[in-house]
């Protein structure tokens, strides 16, 4: 049994080593309140109505600027995901406009989005998108949620592989969509045209106005209209976006380690018996 | 090898095969009746998971590139179309880029394994090189890896390790652009390094073989140190370790499942979810965590070739390590002030992994100093000089006395040290 508890010990330091991860750059970084997230842990799954929301919130708001252009509209109807049914899927594609062609006459066609399209971008190139936002590029959300993440720091990125904390990403979006002030503190000086946000990794002056106010998006199903609860529902929205086989993952993940505990456990009482005469 | 095998083929399809090529008797005599000193303890069990993880790399690998696109135009999507797309892709994807750390967490307790019980010392140097050998390409196989996503870090990343060669007197700069294909990381970098990618894997398989061979054929090392003696001594390769070493193997895949499963992005860094723009460099540029040991060596010297240097020598002293190290005593376990050193050292590498990842400024700088001359001091100064001063315990008379004294599979100092590497 010695060599057992030595294994683990073993592994308990590899793991201490492994999380030696990249990270931290210089300065003092803005401090990111870890949220509750329903996909956060070993089962954790998408809350349907909220990816729905947050993709009410991505449509009316958001995809003025942001593009999505790697989630395809099929992707709407797809097991865990927002779950919308086909026929709703097809009703939001055949809203949105896409390039085709050239059709027969050499010509390039604009036709409503099917399915299979995936999500147009709201400028034609990056530079398009500067020039419209006054120099600042608004991001592409299909990976923003897995592209940015709250700083963690020694020793607590440690601790961060045994607890599976991995929502980096949407706890920093929803601390800077919770993060604009009206007026900067005291000493800070906001360019014209930027924004005080406190929770902003690149500095604390955004090019983005305040996105979400009360009451802007409507809610039918009883849900808060509050700045709160939508930052948190666009979060998990993009989420998705940048993770959508999550609960696949999750759920595989969750019968593979059954059966290699029980497997190993196995193999450990045959490793016993079969060395039981050898003095070793 | 097949000289350990007493097996004589009985069907007359097996004496038809063995009478015109021996492969019966050659996998049997290697692993199966191949004799094994019967001490070795779990640290010994990180050579199959090494194998295990190889091969898992492959085979994951050669079906991502059933659906990777090389070209900087299209690779990073292509690995979000594997991600979105491909059934099952992302499992495979995933396996696949924490199949990286996972093999080399283990080389990494591989490695020390060996400098703790001397199994680098005569007679199995040879196996000892070979495996820095492979070493090297296991590094040069994972920073190419790492580029092919073509993400921000990818980019970056092999921007600052291919500039490095440019450090080197007269031909450096002609060095790097042969390597880049031009004047900078670009489409024709990624294609070779793709085509390189796919290539060295196989190249660490034939090394492998030949590692095995040299270990083969003078016999593994045990924790005692002390050669088998008498048939007592050994048991049969098969089912004693083919059972150990699987459960073993098992064991680390529940781990790997872990990361693969529940925190898959957990070793990597956030910005590799960016495609790679030339345009703009990140504000930290850093490796993957496995290299960081290396990095902080390379940024503690404050000349560019100087730094470049005392990388590669970091790797380089590793080859002749067996001629360093003077002590006539092979174990850890029967040296007591080398035990304590190596103890030492295994921190020493930790802390310069914890540096590589801090900027490059202030403190940082200094300890990053300090600990890169411990590193060569270990095994330029102590372990030569260890050889004269120490004064070995007794050791058993055979690996059979060692058990019985109960001093065998137990390295003194890991059931305290928290940290090995």
């Amino acid at each position: 049994m010695s060599t057992m508890i030595k294994m683990v010990r073993a592994f308990a330091a590899v793991a201490v080593v492994a999380t030696a991860t990249p990270a931290l750059a210089a300065g003092e970084p803005p401090h990111i309140e870890r949220q509750q997230w329903s996909f956060a842990g070993p089962f954790g799954t998408y809350d349907r109505g909220q990816l729905q929301r947050g993709f009410k919130i991505y449509r009316e708001v958001c995809s003025s600027c942001h593009g999505l252009r790697l989630v395809a509209f099929r992707n709407l109807a797809e097991e865990g995901g927002p779950s919308f049914t086909e026929e709703q899927a097809k009703a939001i594609a055949a809203d949105y406009t896409v390039e085709d062609g050239p059709n027969d006459d050499g010509d390039m066609y604009e036709r409503p989005a099917t399915l299979a399209d995936r999500f147009p971008s709201p400028f034609p190139n990056e530079q398009a998108a500067r020039a419209s936002n006054g120099g600042a590029y608004p991001p592409d959300f299909s990976l923003l949620a897995k592209a940015r993440a709250a700083h963690r720091g020694f020793p607590w990125f440690i601790f961060d592989a045994f607890t599976q904390y991995q929502e980096q990403g949407p706890d920093y979006i929803y601390a800077l969509l919770t993060g604009f002030e009206e007026e900067a503190p005291e000493g800070v000086t906001i360019p014209e045209g930027k924004y005080y946000n406190h929770a902003f990794l690149a500095g604390n002056a955004i090019g983005m106005a305040p996105p979400l106010s009360d009451e802007l998006v409507e809610y039918t199903d009883g849900t808060p209209m509050t700045v709160d609860q939508y930052a948190r529902d666009i979060s998990a929205f993009m989420m998705w976006a940048a993770e959508p086989h999550l609960e696949a993952r999750k759920k595989t993940g969750f019968r593979v380690m059954i059966f290699l505990i029980v497997f190993a456990g196995l193999l450990y009482f045959t490793k016993k018996s079969l060395w039981r005469n050898v003095e070793h | 090898m097949a000289g350990h095998s007493n097996y004589v083929p009985q069907s007359a399809a097996a004496k038809w095969l063995e009478s015109r090529l021996p492969v019966i008797s050659l996998v049997r005599g290697s692993f199966v009746d191949f004799p094994t000193p019967k001490n070795l303890n779990y640290w010994w069990t990180f050579g199959g998971i090494l194998f295990f993880v190889l091969i898992a790399q492959i085979l994951t690998g050669v079906v991502l590139v059933m659906h990777y696109t090389a070209n900087t135009t299209m690779a990073f999507d292509s690995v979000e179309h594997i991600m979105r797309d491909v059934n099952f892709g992302w499992m495979l994807r995933y396996l696949h880029s924490n199949g990286a750390s996972m093999f080399f967490i283990a080389v990494y307790i591989h490695i020390f394994r060996g400098m703790y019980y001397g199994s680098y010392k005569a007679p199995r140097e040879i196996s000892w090189i070979l495996g820095v050998i492979i070493f090297l390409i296991m590094m040069g196989t994972a920073f190419m890896g790492y580029v092919l996503p073509w993400g921000q870090m990818s980019f970056w990343g092999a921007t600052v390790i291919t500039n490095l060669f440019s450090a080197i007197p007269i031909v450096g700069e002609a060095i790097r652009t042969w390597l880049w294909g031009g004047f900078a990381v670009d489409n024709p970098t990624l294609n070779r390094f793709f085509s390189l990618h796919y290539l060295l894997p196989f190249m660490i398989f034939g090394v492998v073989i030949l590692h095995v061979w040299a270990f083969h054929t003078t016999g593994n090392n045990n924790p005692s140190g002390v050669q088998p003696k008498s048939k007592q001594d050994t048991v049969p390769f098969h089912p004693y370790y083919t059972v150990k070493d699987l459960f073993a193997i098992i064991v680390f895949m529940i781990l790997f499942a872990w990361f693969a499963f529940y925190v898959p992005n957990y070793m990597g860094h956030p910005d590799n979810y960016i495609e790679a723009n030339p345009l703009v460099t990140p504000s930290h540029i850093v490796p993957e965590w496995y290299f960081l040991p290396f990095y902080a060596i390379l940024r503690a010297i404050p000349d560019k070739l100087g730094g470049v240097a005392a990388m590669f020598g970091a790797i380089a002293i590793l080859f002749v390590l067996p001629w360093l190290d003077t002590s006539k005593v092979r174990s850890g376990t029967y040296r007591p002030l080398f035990k304590q050193f190596f103890w030492i050292f295994a921190a020493n590498c930790v802390a310069l992994g914890y540096l590589g990842a801090m900027p490059p400024e202030g403190w940082y700088v200094i300890f990053s100093r300090i600990f890169t001359a411990y590193y060569f001091a270990h095994f330029l100064i102590i372990l030569p000089l260890l050889g004269f001063l120490e004064k070995p315990r007794p050791l058993p008379a055979s690996i059979s006395e060692a058990v019985l004294k109960g001093g065998s599979g137990t390295p003194a100092g890991a059931t305290s040290a928290p940290s090995t590497k």
